[in-house]
């Protein structure tokens, strides 16, 4: 086991593994923080919408002159104006369209109908609540399987070619390498489980303010986006305007965990708005306007199954499922992948066949299908293989963490090609699942459980061994809407030996400007704090597909580590001119080159910068800058084990978290401070999935979710206390071995916590319960146990 | 209908509509953006101040309601100068992350440590149970509060 290595550099430099303090802090901490909410325009307008109460209805009329006569009101926009400039409709991150407002039916509730600006937000407000709708009802589809039928109206009757409910069937792996391992099989485990909608909810809700300029056409758009340059062509293709007079300045952006990446109805309109009146618009959602309409997470019905032989060793696979895509097909993932990386759901373990089949239904819900902290549905499928595995240990009588270790991939087998595809980069998973069962006291505890239950208390330990895969692309397979998943760095070392970093990617709350500042004073030795990192802002930073699926440490991170040795091959020519010497007999340590054999006869990286604009060598270009774009030779493939001990109380099914063991491995971590802060966030939310967060419908298709009071998010009274633990296995393909962590915990860590709960109470009978497991729901799995 | 406020120690005397919310007159009228909006149900908290020195969140009074009351805001934390340890403590515990619900997070943690100078851990959660974050899970935010406690403890005058 290795955990972080001493740094390479000084804390003055505060390079690889030092624990800097974050520089964004500065401003959040004095409420000088500029978030778009914050942004005020000279002339600015505000934007209202008013939305669908029902889920499928089809619009017979729209009366809008209640509205239109409000003093303040300058338009009233709806569906029917829109499609004047061809803007009824837009394109999603996968490929269908998707209603800006709605023209012909509404298909969720909350579904956009007709926006009002107005001098003030109050007024517009007012004044959506007096447009009146007509609507003739229909059918409310609510659920999948009712979807798929074939007597079930079709929700998207305004595709063509769309005669059912269906989206598409996807699969991945070898059906018939599959069968034959089932065949084999000395035990099936199977299990059926629903991973429910759940909803990102930053604490900031989405939101835009457009300033498009009437005379020269140039939008200034400063939006809520954790993706600024793909919404930047995105909205080049669906507003037809000039790309180049399109810039998305996204500023500093309150939590996004993947609720930022779409482009929502509301940007568009109120872009348009701005375009036509000639002012400023802003629009900024209310918290139930981001639970009911925007990008919502999971919603997958799964089935799995496991071919076990004799000995306990895993010999294949089977899952089948059913994605509630809402009622636009709007998942924010590579093009070629339907299912997202859900067919990561081999896990972390040796076995030769798999395969996946998958169908996608549209619904009258709302269309998101984010990846909501996590990298494109790689949540449910460890939630999934990390709960069979569990089950699977109980009925063939094993220890469930023996189970794991016999089956684990080993060291030695990586890279390691798993049988739906995928190379994992590096592992050494049973390393892990030791250190957290010896940081918890497994032994002790699983002795303690059967102690209690004689005392009739209720104890369970739950795990979670967890494969994650992260940092797409390579661009070759992976691409949205056509756009390789590269992305970029561009840097400037100034003739002061100072720098500014700019990024494709984007923070909403990572600390990429402290950290990534860490990666250029790793490689060229200026001082972290010398280096200033710039992103969210189209006009100012080089292209690049944004934050999400934890891809700013693999790919932007790399892009960084490129650019700076770059540089550093440059600044070995200046050197060599300077020194007089050979360029072959330059030694480089941290910050300088020196002659080898010759100390004394050094040069530093800031009096090499200042050469490099005052006296280049003959024939070397002036400067000390450039951009690099990084296309990943692979994905990176964080791990870890998570271990959650409970107390169920048998007569309420209340459970508590008595201990949360974390041990992860994100390869080579750049400030161990930050990965922490990352990976108790993740904790949290996977506590928030795995308890309480919940949104599901009624019959009628009436969101339950619809605000923070039935929306149900963790205070810090609720909230376990974490312990963590490290392991540190580099990627080998990555310049500086990381693989990313921001949304392991998220991951991993809803399959541990429920594992928990079911260990409590699986002596009783009782195999499954979906999330959220509250304490009702696990009183019932007891009480219908016991009654058979 | 006219009001008086003091903010940060400043008077404001304006003319507002009697709807209009205390946190959209902080926001709006004295453009102090420091104070955010979160949700529409008093659930999360990203809009609280110090009314007379005890956190309420703006989002569910109205501006009138305030009128001749005296509020604090993050912009008024820093004294003299100097960030108030309560700042100090979150940027030192790496107690904020996207920096949304932060504000109100120092807010109330430096009203608790008013109140009770070397707060528990659970008192320091329970009293921040008011206020969500999505981002730390918590752990740095009370790790914060309580930095905050003992080095405020150690800088008063004996």
């Amino acid at each position: 086991m290795t955990t972080t290595a001493e740094p390479r550099t000084t804390p003055e430099i505060g390079g690889l593994g030092h624990s800097r303090r974050r520089v964004e802090d500065a401003r959040f901490i004095e409420g000088q923080g500029n978030y778009v909410d914050d942004i005020e325009l000279a002339g600015m307008l505000h934007m209202a919408i008013h939305r669908s109460p029902l889920a499928h209805a089809r619009i017979l009329s729209i009366d809008t002159s209640g509205a239109e006569a409000v003093e303040g009101v300058l338009a009233v926009v709806t569906g029917e104006l829109l499609a004047q400039y061809n803007l009824a409709w837009m394109p999603t991150l996968s490929g269908d369209t998707q209603a800006v407002l709605a023209t012909d039916k509404v298909r969720f509730q909350g579904q956009e109908i007709a926006a009002v600006i107005a001098t003030d937000r109050y007024i517009a407000e007012d004044a959506a609540e007096l447009i009146q709708v007509e609507y003739e009802d229909l059918e409310p589809i609510v659920n999948p399987q009712r979807a798929l039928e074939d007597d079930a109206p079709v929700i998207r009757d305004d595709k063509e070619a769309q005669d059912s409910n269906l989206v598409y069937t996807w699969e991945s792996g070898d059906k018939a390498a599959t069968d034959a391992a089932f065949d084999q099989a000395a035990k099936v485990v199977s299990l059926e489980t629903f991973y429910p909608r759940s909803h990102p909810a930053p604490l900031e809700t989405c939101g835009i303010v457009a300033d498009v300029n009437s005379a020269t056409g140039q939008a200034n758009l400063y939006m809520t986006s954790q993706a600024p340059h793909a919404h930047r062509t995105v909205f080049a293709l669906v507003a037809g305007l000039p790309e180049q007079n399109i810039r998305i300045i996204s500023p500093d952006i309150g939590g996004g965990f993947g609720n930022k990446v779409p482009v929502y109805p509301g940007y568009v309109v109120a872009t348009a708005a701005s375009l036509v009146i000639g002012k400023p618009v802003k629009w900024v959602e209310t918290r139930t306007e981001n639970l009911i309409s925007t990008g919502f997470a999971r919603d997958y019905y799964m089935k799995g199954e496991l071919a076990i032989s004799n000995e306990g060793r895993i010999l294949g696979l089977r899952v089948d499922m059913i994605s509630d895509q809402g009622a636009f097909y709007s998942d924010a993932q590579p093009t070629a992948f339907k299912a997202g990386l859900f067919h990561i759901v081999t896990g972390s373990y040796d076995y030769p066949a798999a395969h996946v089949t998958t169908k996608g239904a549209y619904t009258n819900k709302a269309p998101g299908g984010v990846a909501y902290r996590c990298s494109f549905r790689v949540t449910e499928a460890s939630y999934l293989i990390e709960r069979l595995v569990q089950n699977a240990a109980y009925e063939i009588g094993m220890d469930p963490a023996e189970f794991r270790a016999l089956n684990f991939i080993k060291p030695e087998q990586f890279p390691y090609s798993t049988p739906t595809g995928f190379v994992y980069d590096s592992g050494d998973y049973e390393t892990a699942m030791r250190l957290a069962m010896d940081m918890v006291g497994y032994d002790e505890i699983q002795k303690e459980k059967e102690q209690a239950r004689e005392e009739g208390r209720l104890v369970g330990i739950g795990m979670a061994s967890f494969t994650e895969v992260v940092g797409a692309g390579h661009g070759e397979d992976y691409d949205i809407l056509g756009l390789k998943m590269f992305d970029s760095a561009e840097l400037r070392v100034h003739p002061t030996g100072k720098a500014i970093l700019k990024l494709g990617v984007k923070s909403q709350g990572q600390g990429h400007e402290t950290t990534f500042a860490q990666i250029v004073a790793e490689e060229l030795g200026i001082p972290a704090s010398d280096v200033k990192v710039v992103e969210g802002d189209t006009d100012n930073t080089p292209y690049g597909l944004g934050t999400y699926a934890s891809r700013s440490t693999p790919v932007a991170g790399a892009a960084t580590a490129v650019i700076s040795r770059t540089l550093r091959d440059k600044a070995r020519k200046i050197a060599a001119h300077l020194l007089e010497a050979s360029e072959d007999d330059l030694e480089w340590e941290s910050g300088k080159f020196s002659v080898a054999g010759d100390p004394e006869s050094s040069v530093s990286i800031q009096d090499i910068a200042f050469a490099a604009y005052t006296n280049p060598p003959p024939g070397v270009e002036a400067g000390l800058e450039g951009v690099h774009y990084y296309d990943p030779p692979n994905m990176t493939y964080p791990f870890g084990t998570y271990i959650v001990v409970v107390d169920v109380d048998p007569d309420s099914g209340q459970w508590k978290v008595r201990r949360m063991v974390a041990v992860d491995d994100c390869g080579v971590r750049i400030n161990p401070m930050v990965v922490e802060g990352q990976i108790h966030g993740g904790l949290a939310e996977g506590y928030a999935m795995s308890s309480m967060q919940y949104i599901t419908f009624d019959d009628a298709g009436n969101c339950i979710g619809s605000n923070f009071m039935d929306y149900l998010i963790p205070t810090a009274w609720e909230t376990p206390r974490f312990e963590l633990g490290e392991t540190v296995t580099p990627s080998p393909h990555h310049p500086i071995g990381a693989k990313g962590v921001g949304e392991s915990a998220t991951v991993g860590s809803p399959a541990a916590y429920v594992n928990a709960v079911l260990d409590a109470i699986q002596h009783l009978g009782v195999k499954n319960i979906d999330m959220p497991v509250s304490s009702d729901r696990v009183w019932a799995a007891m009480e219908q146990a016991e009654t058979g | 209908m006219n009001i008086t406020v003091t903010v940060n120690g400043a008077e404001h005397t304006a003319d507002v509509e009697p709807r209009r919310l205390l946190v959209d007159f902080i926001r709006s009228t004295l453009k102090l953006t420091g104070t955010h909006i979160g949700c529409d149900t008093t659930s999360c908290g990203v809009c609280t101040v110090l009314l007379d020195g005890t956190p309420v969140k703006s989002c569910t009074m109205f501006a009138v309601q305030a009128n001749g009351r005296s509020i604090t805001t993050v912009e008024g934390l820093k004294q003299n100068g100097a960030l108030s340890p309560i700042q100090e403590a979150f940027k030192e515990h790496h107690g904020l992350q996207c920096g949304f619900c932060t504000p109100a997070m120092m807010l109330v943690g430096s009203a608790l440590i008013e109140e009770n100078p070397d707060p528990s851990e659970d008192e320091v959660r329970w009293a921040i149970s008011g206020n969500l974050c999505r981002c730390t899970g918590y752990v740095n935010i009370v790790k914060s509060i309580r930095a905050a406690a003992a080095a405020t403890k150690e800088g008063a005058p004996t």
